[in-house]
């Protein structure tokens, strides 16, 4: 298919920022254009909290932008429209109605007729390959079968365009695989009711396998940081050495990305004061993070290895991966740089230490490098009965980030902290507190 | 019975607020209102007093069909009100901050109080007829069923899943496309536990209003209660026990034909995205099911019901959410004073009845001394009750076979209305002298206390099995498996139980604390008796103190104790 030079849809300077009581507003998307033709599948990459989800929302019309205009068709959209569709990451499949009443939701809203419903309904359950499982209700299904009744539920209003939020990460490697190239056959054989497909993920290969045009998200705020054309024709081979390139070159894209905002540089200034700016944490175990160290201080790593492959053998998805990498790199534990991580002398020193040298290893990193963490145990300190409510610290992220970065950023701190025994967390009373040494 | 976390304490604001005050005000002026309309604008009321019950047992079948009817009447009139309240409160930002607290309080109101202000109102309405004190009656079984039923509506409202509302909204379904696709379908399973749950508090009521006199109005409907209460009047034991079993079978039926079926049926419902194995179909819903002309029937209701419920009625294109919106200052301001000034109204009309009834300070401290000796009472009864079932409970609950057998039994004699049993304890206390201020206490409990056991049945029954396992590994018996184990695993069934069975007797308090055997009336102090006699001398100033009392006292109960129970069992103990 190739793509009309008419726009179907522009997003044009979209900002999208929640309001907080407290302090300035927190910015999700920034400054986003996006400009959508027929005839093409185009994909949202990015990392989990880049806001790809939201601009989804913004253009299936379920979610107002703050600023900018969506415009579809060649009018500006102030509601969901018609012509559009979507499909969810979680299905969303109505429990109490069974395959064939799910497919028909759209069609009674629109207020089709029985008789040329049921026609559509079947017409599509048949397209998507879900024949005779009109009377069965969503939760007799597995996940991928009902991720087809999703798709079917999208395509029977013959959408002009097709949204999908993640459509295959809830589903199963196989089944994912599968659902991904009868969806791709379908759409080479112009099967598919539908003139253009937008669609999020956070998954490069499969942005890779699937889209015509990628635009990659950075994040905080999110934007559209590079746009990317495919050049593989379909149908595409994952082990075609010009595609793992592609893949390879969006790794170290987002790596670059990923560390070029936050991270104090490397490990040659461990001793520089912990970083001025508050920014988010990710909730990564300690267990997790002394299992990569040593994993990557053994063989066949000895100390560096190349992201995918790595996230290829630990079975990890980039989503769980790089904040791995980015954790470890932000405690000057190792050093992300294209695409690639390496261990840093503390790093190695860490994968070969026993408990209690980890733990003070690991105390050392929090104290000079978070700052919350840092900042936190200094106020412990000073109270005579070393208490200090956690609601404070709380509402300070909350200036810097929504709130369920805030509460995943404190709970980062705390597991940390308890690892490092630098202070403790009594949940209860929502209060830090130091172990009282008798 | 699966989980019965369905309870409708979830929100976690604990001391009263200002509008918890204002809606206070708002329903004591309003029942004043009520009271008053029909008193001064439509002259003295003629009441049905002519109807004559029969304690032949061969009237009693056309007794317990009227009885029954009035209970559909009332529950579809509940159904109603829920669907219109609790789609207003969750819909709206503004009036959810009265409407709520209005529920709450409505909550806590005794049944059996409204009575005064409603048959007035109603006889008023329909002057000589009939009709006038059914409908009073009617209203009084709605009140028994319709706050906690729109609770959980409300609550379930409120909880729709972020993915399906965008499905409705993406599709772009009407409001009413909506409202029948999602949000009643969202909201049935707790709906009905809710339904069932009330149903004790409805026969309850029922029983009780049937035949009433308030002031010098004295009606008599034809019905189960009524014919107890003459039966009652005449010292005829053989017919108290004729309606206690008819009073049984109805609620069989009930059960067996209604609640059972719909229960099951109700569980299509359940969001939850893995199947369950829910149990065999109940004998009437599997006949439905597979009998060929009861299906065909069935399946034409269903059609005709899917059709009228996917009407594009309503507005459709909803407007896209705006993440940044703060609502309107000025609306806000108009709805703030609109509010203060119904409190206002409120208040005077208040003041002037309260000056009109020659009520003092004097007789709020009596109706509070009194609120006081029936507190001490549902204490008791609740320690007793715990006691009691709850080691029976578990004991029970862990044995399968029996703890469905014995937890449906529970829950059917919980639907049982408890006032068919007091003349029973009345003959036992005449006979032999029995203290009546002890020895009528249990008799608020009688209907209430099977909440707490069937809940701790359902909680020991769904105690994981590698927890048993784990504690047996470890050789913990004895008090130590009691306090470490198993009474943790229940407690959050156990709060949900016990919540209902408190509210459950503070209702029956006030039937409870005065019963009567031919001319012997037997009197216990309490509120419950303070709010009876005021009934009956249709002193409605008293009537009214006596509610607000009871309410207050229910609701600080609730917000002191069983909602910091609940908050903390949900939050540590819930598995």
């Amino acid at each position: 298919m190739s793509a009309t030079a008419e726009p179907l849809l522009e997003v044009r300077h979209c900002k999208q920022a929640y309001h907080k009581d407290s302090a300035s507003d927190f910015i999700v998307l920034d400054d986003v254009n996006v400009s959508l033709r027929g005839g093409e599948i185009v994909g949202l990459l990015g990392r989990s909290g880049s806001g790809k989800s939201t601009l989804l929302r913004i253009v299936a019309g379920l979610l107002r932008p703050t600023e900018g205009d969506v415009i579809w068709r060649g009018q500006k959209l102030t509601g969901p429209a018609e012509g559009v569709a979507m499909v969810f990451q979680s299905f969303a499949l109505f429990p109490w109605l069974t395959v064939q009443e799910n497919v028909e939701l759209g069609l009674e809203a629109q207020g089709v007729a029985r008789r040329v419903r049921e026609d559509r309904a079947e017409e599509a359950i048949d397209l998507i390959g879900l024949g005779g499982y009109e009377e069965a209700y969503p939760k007799e299904m597995s996940g991928g079968m009902r991720q087809r009744v999703g798709l079917a539920r999208a395509l029977v209003v013959h959408p002009d365009l097709l949204l999908m939020d993640e459509p295959f990460s809830a589903l199963d490697v196989l089944t994912a695989e599968t659902l991904r190239t009868d969806l791709i056959d379908l759409w080479m054989e112009d099967k598919l009711p539908v003139k253009s497909i937008l669609m999020v993920t956070h998954n490069i290969e499969e942005a890779v396998l699937m889209c015509d045009r990628i635009l990659v998200f950075s994040s905080n705020p999110g934007r559209v940081a590079q746009e990317l054309r495919v050049p593989f024709p379909h149908p595409r081979n994952r082990h075609d050495a010009a595609f793992r390139k592609f893949v390879d070159d969006i790794y170290a894209l987002m790596t670059r990305r990923a560390t070029s905002v936050p991270a104090p540089a490397a490990a040659g200034t461990a001793d520089a004061p912990a970083v001025e700016t508050i920014h988010a944490l990710h909730f990564v175990s300690t267990n997790l993070l002394a299992g990569l160290m040593e994993t990557l201080a053994m063989e066949p790593y000895k100390g560096r290895a190349d992201l995918p492959p790595l996230a290829a053998a630990l079975q990890l998805e980039i989503d769980e991966l790089l904040p791995l990498g980015e954790t470890l790199h932000l405690l000057g534990f190792a050093v992300l740089e294209e695409g690639d991580i390496r261990l840093t002398d503390a790093g190695k020193k860490f994968a070969e230490a026993d408990s209690d040298e980890r733990r003070a290893l690991f105390e050392a990193a929090l104290r000079s490098r978070v700052k919350m963490a840092a900042n936190i145990r200094s106020v412990l300190d000073e109270r005579w009965n070393h208490r200090a409510n956690a609601a404070r610290f709380r509402d300070e992220l909350e200036d810097h980030m929504s709130p369920d970065y805030a509460e995943d950023t404190l709970r980062a701190v705390i597991g940390w902290a308890r690892f490092a025994e630098l202070f403790n967390y009594d949940e209860e009373a929502d209060q830090f507190f130091l172990e009282q040494e008798e | 019975m699966p989980a019965t976390s369905q309870t409708t304490t979830a929100s976690v604001r604990r001391l009263p607020n200002l509008f918890d005050l204002a809606a206070m005000l708002l329903l004591a002026a309003g029942l004043i209102a009520v009271g008053n309309v029909a008193r001064h604008t439509l002259g003295p009321l003629a009441a049905t007093e002519g109807t004559t019950i029969h304690l032949e047992p061969s009237y009693l079948p056309g007794y317990a069909l009227r009885t029954t009817l009035r209970m559909f009447a009332a529950l579809a009139l509940s159904l109603l009100f829920t669907f219109t309240y609790a789609t207003w409160a969750a819909k709206s930002r503004r009036a959810r901050l009265i409407l709520i607290p209005i529920l709450d309080i409505l909550q806590s109101l005794p049944i059996f109080g409204f009575l005064t202000f409603t048959v007035t109102f109603f006889l008023g309405l329909f002057p000589g007829q009939v009709l006038g004190a059914e409908l009073a009656v009617v209203f009084v079984i709605f009140t028994s069923q319709a706050w906690n039923m729109t609770f959980s509506m409300y609550q379930s409202l409120t909880t729709v899943p972020g993915d399906l509302d965008e499905a409705a909204r993406g599709f772009q379904l009407s409001t009413w496309q909506r409202f029948w696709r999602l949000d009643v379908p969202f909201a049935m399973p707790g709906l009905l536990w809710n339904m069932m749950m009330s149903m004790s508090g409805g026969w309850f009521a029922l029983v009780a209003s049937e035949a009433v006199s308030v002031g010098g109005t004295n009606f008599t409907l034809p019905g189960i209660g009524s014919y107890i209460r003459t039966a009652l009047m005449v010292r005829n034991i053989h017919a108290v026990f004729y309606a206690i079993a008819a009073m049984f079978l109805v609620i069989l039926a009930y059960d067996q034909l209604l609640f059972r079926p719909l229960v099951a049926w109700s569980s299509k419902f359940r969001f939850e995205t893995t199947q369950q194995d829910q149990g065999r179909d109940p004998w009437v819903l599997a006949l439905l099911r597979r009998t060929r002309l009861l299906r065909m029937g069935a399946d034409a209701v269903g059609v005709f019901f899917f059709a009228v419920t996917g009407l594009r009625v309503g507005r459709r294109r909803p407007a896209s959410i705006v993440a940044t919106r703060r609502g309107s200052r000025l609306v806000d301001v108009i709805w703030a004073s609109l509010l203060g000034a119904l409190v206002v109204v409120a208040i005077w009309r208040i003041y002037s009845f309260c000056r009109g009834s020659h009520l003092g300070p004097g007789d709020v401290v009596i109706a509070v001394t009194m609120g006081f000796y029936t507190l001490l009472r549902v204490i008791a009864l609740m320690v007793v009750a715990t006691v009691v079932w709850v080691p029976i409970g578990v004991l029970v609950g862990l044995r399968p076979k029996l703890a469905k057998s014995v937890g449906a039994s529970a829950q059917f004699l919980a639907a049982f209305p408890a006032n068919l049993l007091f003349p029973i304890f009345a003959v036992y206390i005449i006979r032999f002298h029995l203290n009546v201020d002890i020895w009528l206490t249990p008799l608020i409990i009688l209907g209430a206390q099977w909440y707490v056991l069937f809940n701790v049945i359902a909680g020991a029954n769904a105690f994981p099995g590698d927890l048993r396992e784990a504690a047996r590994n470890f050789q913990v018996g004895g008090v130590l498996w009691w306090r470490r184990v198993i009474l943790p695993g229940i407690f959050p069934y156990f709060v949900t139980g016990a919540i209902t069975a408190s509210g459950g007797a503070w209702n029956a308090a006030v039937l409870a604390e005065i019963v009567t055997w031919g001319p012997t009336t037997l009197r216990a102090h309490g509120l419950g008796a303070y709010i009876q006699d005021a009934t009956t001398q249709g002193d409605s100033g008293r009537v009214l103190l006596g509610m607000v009392v009871m309410a207050t006292y229910v609701l600080t109960f609730n917000r002191l104790v069983w909602r910091p129970l609940y908050a903390y069992s949900s939050k540590r103990l819930t598995l």
